[in-house]
């Protein structure tokens, strides 16, 4: 095979967005020698384009605000499936990850007696989301770039060497974790011992060795058609997850974010963000309805407004008045908005309007709101502070993920793998709430980097080596594209583009495996699914291997496929509808299936198993944080059996 | 609606390359950048070209499109008449890797080269308090989805590689100047603006705003500023104290 790059390092970081810039600051402040690789440049991992902000119970805004609300919001949103020691975790530490940023050069936007600013979303009680106008992602990556670059000057002054502790691979793509050589002893093998890729720019392999990887490498909307997600998303830590034998659960799990752009249709998909509504902005059907009031579901009956006069005075005087329903969580708003487009009351291009104009003065919108008001004018010809944008569901996030050991974040199954970010499963349970992820990024990254880093340390010196099999093989893997693959399997039989390939995937999974789901569709993606993945291992491409998209997308397309088989199999085997997974023909939640997490495993699609495995009860000081009457909706009989209010102490 | 555009793309690497004629279908609403897409999808499916969010929000589709520095992604193709024709060329004051993809390590080399935040001494995470108008100038800078437009388009290095070494260029001196107006960073920046990073070298003459595409006031509100303290500074270096403390009243760029 042709020469293969070698780096040593303690820990190396798959991914360069929040969470994985987080982990980075953590290892090395560990002392452990980290490399952190990447498939874009520097600073514009996905987490760039979050907007709304940053969820944490700092109390600025409401005094009110602590970490048990945040905890009850986030597993209310996450219709109690989440793992809820993450959701624990998550709700003490993000107020600190989030006052450690301003140690870090972050400037958020202030109240009035220049503490950080709080703002209302979705599902929150209070005001939460620390936030920088709508561009916090922005904030949020270049604070934490610039942390890294601050932490290399200082090892330059040290050593003389910027990299000597952390040093970006940027434009390098993992294709493979490495494990250890396997002895034939029972479960020898599958340690981590590193990770294989290629640079973009050259088309050259490169081998990791290290005893510690961190996949932080987001999420997978990429399979979809309409998304806000970037080429990034292609599932890749995902797919490398399960080959090297560990396993992703709540698969079916996908939110689509309920106000996507739908016009031109080159911009259909691309996120308008909720503070659009959690600033005032309202949903209206084409009879000028606002139509939310329809839609508010019996779990959530309580703490919602019933008549527009109620939700108006809510922002004014939130003690005395409930929410208005369009912060409802995402998977309520988008189910509505689909209905509303179904029963033909839908805007012109096919959505629903969404107006602050009429809510807002011109010159507060363009304050808060900058980023929106530039996308639509200039991508849409409309001036938001003047008519309503039209808005539709868009593939935004998955909240299925590695399964992981909560308070390290290692992977379950595979010694020396963890996890964080949108990668990574359970924190969000069926739904996630915005804002809950840029904080989850920063929570989760941090505690995955101090667990490669003390997992790497506890191993005394003792590294596991790479498999070399496995380094040769990924190697010709990785070359297949360039092979003449089609005329090889028999006459007749022709290579194909992996952009038509990439296409068809997305529109297979966006009709049969989106935001309704049925199960014929589904057993019908599951074929098409299987015929696709027989295409795309005859993709063939032109050119060489220097900066050759055509060439990375054929070697992406097989991690988005065996994704795709994991949302559509675990989506076609839980018959009930809960969060980011809507049955039509199983419309109810079933407090049965509150319990039972999907458990994918297997390297291929071909051997790919879904297992039901059981959540592990809640703490009982957790489960009284909530009263019984909201957790009867949720929860069976016997698993209240001890909670205060019926076993009173 | 569609129609037929003539795209005129630099195809090569840095040893050669030439300007390729493409004929491509546009529809309505469409970006340059779907017009790339498309040609990747059909003609050239091998074209180089760097992208994430098609929004305007991570500064990796920087091009440029008929000589003048842009986003991709945000160029819509009704700025262009049908049968004109759009040539679109890499970014020509960093190295060629190959198409429309360049290697733009010298702006990453200038990064780490200015003095990271300095937090204060004696404050405690959760302690920064802040007013709002007084991060606003700041935050201004921190808009930056670093495109390197600006850095393409100055003339001190636009075709002067042996500038490079002292300049650290418009979107960096910009970041000096974000940190020295920091309300709480606590380090003396202005000499070594001058001394270090260049700032000498700008002549104020405004290109790089004008192809910002944040609208970042990068000359009148950062560059200007900036010049202002140093020479302030060089008559009398105690006016640095000064600055910082009377710096919540001074509305001079606003
Ligand atoms: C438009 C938009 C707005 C959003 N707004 C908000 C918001 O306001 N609040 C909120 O909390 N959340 C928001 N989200 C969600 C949130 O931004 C993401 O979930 C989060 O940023 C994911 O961060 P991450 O660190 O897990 O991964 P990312 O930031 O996506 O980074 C993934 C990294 O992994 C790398 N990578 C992937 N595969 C490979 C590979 N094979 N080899 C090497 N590197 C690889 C990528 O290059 C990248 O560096 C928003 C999302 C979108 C799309
Ligand atoms: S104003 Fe200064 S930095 Fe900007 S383009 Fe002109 S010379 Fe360069
Ligand atoms: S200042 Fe403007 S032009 Fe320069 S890099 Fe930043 S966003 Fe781009
Ligand atoms: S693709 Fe992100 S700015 Fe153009």
């Amino acid at each position: 095979m042709t020469e293969v790059q070698r780096h040593d390092y303690d820990v190396v970081v798959i991914g360069a967005g929040g969470a994985g810039l987080r982990a980075a600051i953590e290892a090395r402040a560990l002392g452990r020698r980290t490399a952190i690789v990447c498939k874009s440049l520097f600073g514009k991992a996905h987490t760039v384009m979050a907007e709304g902000g940053i969820a944490a119970s700092m109390g600025n805004a409401n005094p009110g605000d602590n970490w048990q609300v945040h905890f009850r919001d986030t597993m209310r949103g996450g219709k109690f499936l989440n793992n809820w020691r993450m959701a624990e975790l998550h709700a003490q530490e993000a107020p600190d990850r989030v006052w450690e940023l301003e140690t870090y050069g972050a400037l958020f936007d202030r109240t009035k007696d220049g503490k950080i600013s709080q703002r209302n979303f979705g599902g929150h009680q209070y005001p939460r989301l620390a936030h920088v106008g709508d561009r916090t992602g922005l904030e949020l990556i270049r604070t934490l770039q610039q942390k890294i670059v601050s932490l290399q000057q200082e090892d330059f002054a040290a050593t003389g060497d910027y990299e000597s502790m952390i040093k970006v691979f940027a434009e390098c793509t993992i294709t493979e974790l490495l494990t250890s050589a396997p002895t034939g002893a029972p479960g020898s093998a599958g340690v981590i011992a590193g990770a294989f890729g290629y640079w973009r720019e050259t088309g050259r392999f490169v081998v990791f060795n290290a005893p510690a990887v961190v996949l932080a490498t987001g999420g997978i909307g990429k399979s979809f058609k309409v998304t806000s997600n970037s080429w990034e998303y292609t599932g890749d830590g995902h797919a490398l997850a399960l080959r090297a034998g560990a396993n992703l659960i709540n698969m079916e799990f996908i939110q689509f974010h309920p106000t996507g752009m739908v016009w031109p249709p080159s911009v259909k998909g691309i996120l308008v963000t909720e503070s659009v509504r959690g600033d005032g902005g309202v949903l209206r059907n084409s009879e000028g309805k606002r139509f939310m009031f329809d839609y508010i579901p019996e779990v959530f009956a309580d703490n919602y407004a019933t008549s527009e006069d109620e939700a108006d005075r809510w922002y004014d005087d939130p003690e005395n008045n409930r929410r208005p329903p369009e912060l409802l969580p995402r998977d309520e708003v988008a189910r509505a908005i689909n209905s509303e487009v179904k029963a033909g009351r839908n805007s012109p291009h096919g959505g629903v309007l969404l107006d602050v104009s009429s809510r807002l003065p011109a010159e507060e919108i363009i304050r808060r709101l900058p980023s929106m008001h530039h996308q639509f004018k200039e991508l849409a010809d409309v001036d938001i502070t003047a008519e309503p944008m039209e808005v539709g569901p868009t593939c935004h996030y998955v909240m299925g993920g590695v399964q992981i050991e909560a308070d390290t974040a290692a992977a379950v199954g595979v010694p020396g793998l963890f996890a964080a970010g949108e990668v990574a499963g359970g924190m969000h349970g069926s739904n996630r709430l915005g804002g809950n992820s840029l904080s989850d990024l920063l929570v989760f990254g941090r505690r995955a980097g101090l667990g490669a880093a003390y997992y790497g340390i506890r191993l005394n010196g003792h590294r596991p080596a790479v498999d070399e099999a496995a380094v040769e093989a990924a190697g010709q893997r990785a070359l297949v594209p360039f092979a003449e693959v089609a005329a090889d399997a028999g006459p007749g039989v022709t290579g194909e583009n992996p952009y038509t390939v990439h296409m068809e995937l997305q529109q297979t999974m966006n009709d049969l495996v989106g935001i309704i789901r049925k199960a014929d569709e589904m057993e019908l993606a599951l074929k098409k699914l299987e015929e696709l993945a027989q295409r795309a291992a005859r993709v063939e491409v032109e050119g060489h291997r220097q900066f050759n998209p055509g060439w990375h997308l054929a070697l992406d397309l097989r991690n988005m496929l065996l994704v795709s088989v994991c949302v559509a199999k675990t989506a076609l085997e839980r018959t009930e509808s809960r969060g980011g997974h809507t049955r039509e023909d199983f419309p109810l939640m079933d407090a049965q299936w509150r319990n039972v997490l999907l458990v994918c495993a297997g390297a291929t699609a071909d051997e790919l198993s879904v297992t039901h495995e059981d959540q592990t009860p809640m703490r009982q000081d957790l489960m009284d944080l909530l009263e019984l009457d909201e957790l009867k909706k949720y929860f069976t009989g016997e698993e209240l059996a001890e909670h205060r209010a019926r076993a009173p102490r | 609606m569609s129609y037929w555009a003539h795209l005129r793309v630099w195809r090569g690497d840095a040893e050669d390359g030439q300007l390729v004629d493409y004929p491509v279908e546009v529809n309505e609403g469409e970006v340059v950048l779907d017009i790339v897409h498309r040609l990747q999808q059909t003609e050239a499916g091998d074209l180089a070209v760097r992208w994430n969010c098609k929004a305007g929000k991570c500064g990796s589709c920087s091009a440029e499109i008929n000589g003048r520095p842009r986003l991709l992604c945000m160029t819509r193709m009704n700025t262009f008449a049908e049968d004109e024709v759009i040539t679109i060329t890499p970014l020509r004051a960093f190295p060629v890797i190959r198409d429309l993809v360049t290697d733009v390590s010298y702006n990453y080399a200038k990064a780490r080269e200015i003095p990271s935040f300095a937090p204060p001494a004696g404050l405690e995470p959760g302690e920064y308090r802040m007013q709002q108008v007084d991060v606003e100038r700041s935050q201004e800078f921190r808009k930056c989805i670093e495109c390197f437009l600006c850095q393409d388009t100055c003339h001190v290095v636009r075709d002067h590689e042996e500038n490079k070494t002292a300049f650290a260029g418009p979107r960096y001196l910009m970041r000096i100047a974000e940190l020295d107006m920091h309300p709480l960073d606590a380090r003396d920046r202005q000499r070594e603006a001058q001394e270090e990073h260049g700032l000498g070298y700008c002549n104020i003459t405004k290109c790089c705003t004008e192809v910002c595409p944040e609208h970042i006031q990068i000359t009148d509100n950062a560059l200007i500023p900036l010049k202002e303290r140093v020479v302030d500074r060089k008559y009398d270096p105690v006016v640095w104290l000064g600055n910082k403390i009377l710096r919540r009243g001074d509305k001079r760029v606003r």
